[in-house]
């Protein structure tokens, strides 16, 4: 820093030019008349002025928007496209398709679960998937069964809606982000599929893997994760009829953005455990890796389930913002599934295995 | 001659005409329902960015007359900072006002556990005094060289709101760092600025 008194060199750009030395006001010399333009020299300012200020407004504006721009171009495809499907009314699956649900616990609407997604798989902003997940082909598609079982198969998706009834189940869904929505799914209990398979006796876990394919899902030509995505649960876990493998949403096949063909939902764990677009369901005997867990061991536990007492380094788990509200809701433990879920965890410190 | 003098009197209205366009976009988006699905993260996040862009810009002003010695842009430093201060306050707003929708306990355990909001926040803070002393009459009360030193407290905010951006990301930092790189040449413009007019100096006085 230069103090006062030092010796610093005069740059060329400091220096007043001839010309402006030649006009500077001398004193008792008046200084030059404006010249005349054939109007008031002060209007003439203020409409240079004011045109100079409307147009750096709107470049300076503009470039504000530009940088800061989002999302455009073309929208999402049409949803109402997509095949309805038929949903099974038999008194066991009407008995859990509302199972803890409070009054008001209205379903999010379908614009609003459709548009806001975390699947990094086709971006990373909440609206990339809407817009970029056109290019995943969920039709033909074959879910793999494997591991320790005795009748491993693999089976086509539209076979997998034939064999399994499917049921609607509204969940609440509440992400590790402190957000949370309310979806009508369609689907059928994992526990069915599993027990189709026939696990040894050794099957403990049960471990899930996402199609790997950057073709159509190009998010995965970037290492923002280790690809593909790989999930887990705890077969007891899987078993409990409240985990669902899900092919739709209100009433139609799943979109793209949501995981089509075919997602797991857990409701009592947080939303990134809901797998979406698996290739691949092992039994296995140990605790299989977890994305998030790989990623941000820290952060992301195996078992994730819905716990206000146990925040995230960034943010309370104490309370979410149901999407489509303004204020918050305190967030319940295992998301409001307790009674049916909690006798799973007896005995597990879940400040540990969080 | 005064018309000279004033041939830059429209830089200050294009500053805080254009500046507050983005918020005016983000008012009528909201208005109408078009913020998307989680309307009050989206603003958060959108001021929160242009903050930091501005205050990008404003600390560009003088690594610009530094390397290509124009001086136009220096008259709008203070209303960049400024503008700067008011996407701030309007991201701070919102946090306090609709995502803690005014939940003291909320916020305060957030300000002891949560580092990122920690940092955000003292980042904020240390903009106040620099917006309170951005007239004229300010710099002239404190004098020109007190006056230089408390507005250095820029260079920290600067940096801890990086840090804040940085580590509020879940996974794709690579945006933060994007905006930390552009920072580190600002700020590295001004260095070499100050070393080689330092050396310079010195081979004068030898």
């Amino acid at each position: 820093m230069a103090k006062p008194g030092d010796d610093v060199p005069i740059r060329s750009s400091e220096i007043t030019s001839e010309k402006d030395y030649a006009s500077r006001p001398k004193p008792g010399v008046p200084p030059d008349p404006e010249p005349d333009l054939g109007f008031n020299p002060a209007r003439r300012r203020f409409i240079r002025n004011a045109a100079l200020a409307v147009g750096g407004a709107t470049a300076f504006g503009g470039a504000l928007l530009a940088i800061t721009k989002r999302r455009g171009g073309a929208p999402p495809p049409e949803l109402s496209a997509l095949p309805a499907l038929s949903v099974a009314e038999t008194p066991s699956a009407r008995a859990l398709a509302s199972v803890a649900l409070a009054s008001n616990d209205t379903p999010t609407p379908l614009e609003d679960i459709t548009t806001y997604n975390n699947f990094y798989e086709f971006g990373l902003g909440k609206e990339d998937p809407a817009f970029m997940a056109g290019t995943l082909r969920p039709r033909p598609w074959t879910l793999k069964i494997t591991g320790e079982a005795h009748k491993p198969e693999e089976i086509g998706i539209d076979d997998l809606t034939r064999l399994f009834p499917l049921e609607e189940r509204i969940y609440r869904m509440r992400c590790v982000e402190a957000w949370s929505m309310v979806i009508p799914w369609l689907g059928f209990p994992l526990g069915k599929l599993i027990e189709r398979a026939q696990p040894t006796s050794r099957a403990k876990y049960v471990a899930f893997k996402t199609l790997h394919d950057p073709e159509q899902m190009p998010g995965q030509r970037t290492q923002v994760l280790p690809w593909p995505y790989v999930e887990g649960l705890r077969i007891d876990e899987a078993m409990h009829p409240l985990a669902i493998l899900s092919v739709g949403l209100y009433g139609r096949t799943l979109p793209n953005q949501n995981g089509a063909p075919i997602r797991l939902v857990v409701p009592w764990k947080y939303g990134f455990k809901g797998i979406k677009s698996i290739v691949e369901i092992r039994l296995v005997e140990e605790e299989p890796p977890t994305t998030w867990n790989r990623a941000a061991p820290s952060e992301y536990g195996f078992y994730a389930n819905v716990n206000p007492e146990v925040d995230h380094p960034r943010w309370s788990q104490a309370s979410e913002r149901r999407i489509g509200e303004l204020s918050r809701r305190s967030t319940l433990p295992f998301n409001g599934y307790a009674e049916q879920v909690a006798h799973l965890y007896e005995g597990l410190d879940l400040r540990r295995h969080f | 001659m005064s018309e000279r003098r004033d041939d830059k009197a429209w830089l200050p209205w294009a500053i805080w005409l254009g500046g507050l366009m983005p918020a005016a976009m983000l008012a009528l988006r909201g208005f109408t329902g078009d913020l998307g699905a989680n309307p009050v993260a989206e603003a958060l996040n959108a001021c929160g960015e242009l903050a930091i862009k501005v205050l990008l810009l404003c600390l560009a002003c003088t690594p610009l007359r530094i390397v290509f010695g124009w001086t136009w842009q220096m008259r709008a430093r203070k209303h960049l900072g400024l503008l700067a201060f008011t996407y701030a306050s309007l991201h701070f707003g919102i946090y306090v006002g609709l995502d803690k929708v005014g939940a003291l306990s909320s916020i305060l355990a957030d300000i002891v556990e949560r580092p990122f909001i920690i940092v955000g926040l003292t980042a904020f803070l240390l903009l106040v005094p620099l917006a309170v002393t951005s007239t004229k009459s300010a710099i002239k009360k404190l004098g020109g060289k007190r006056w230089n030193r408390l507005h250095q407290l820029v260079y920290v905010v600067a940096v801890l709101a990086m840090v804040h951006f940085v580590m509020r990301a879940k996974k794709d930092t690579t945006e933060a760092y994007a905006h930390g790189a552009v920072l580190a040449l600002l700020l590295g413009v001004r260095v070499v600025d100050r070393v080689r007019r330092r050396s310079r100096a010195r081979t004068v006085t030898a």
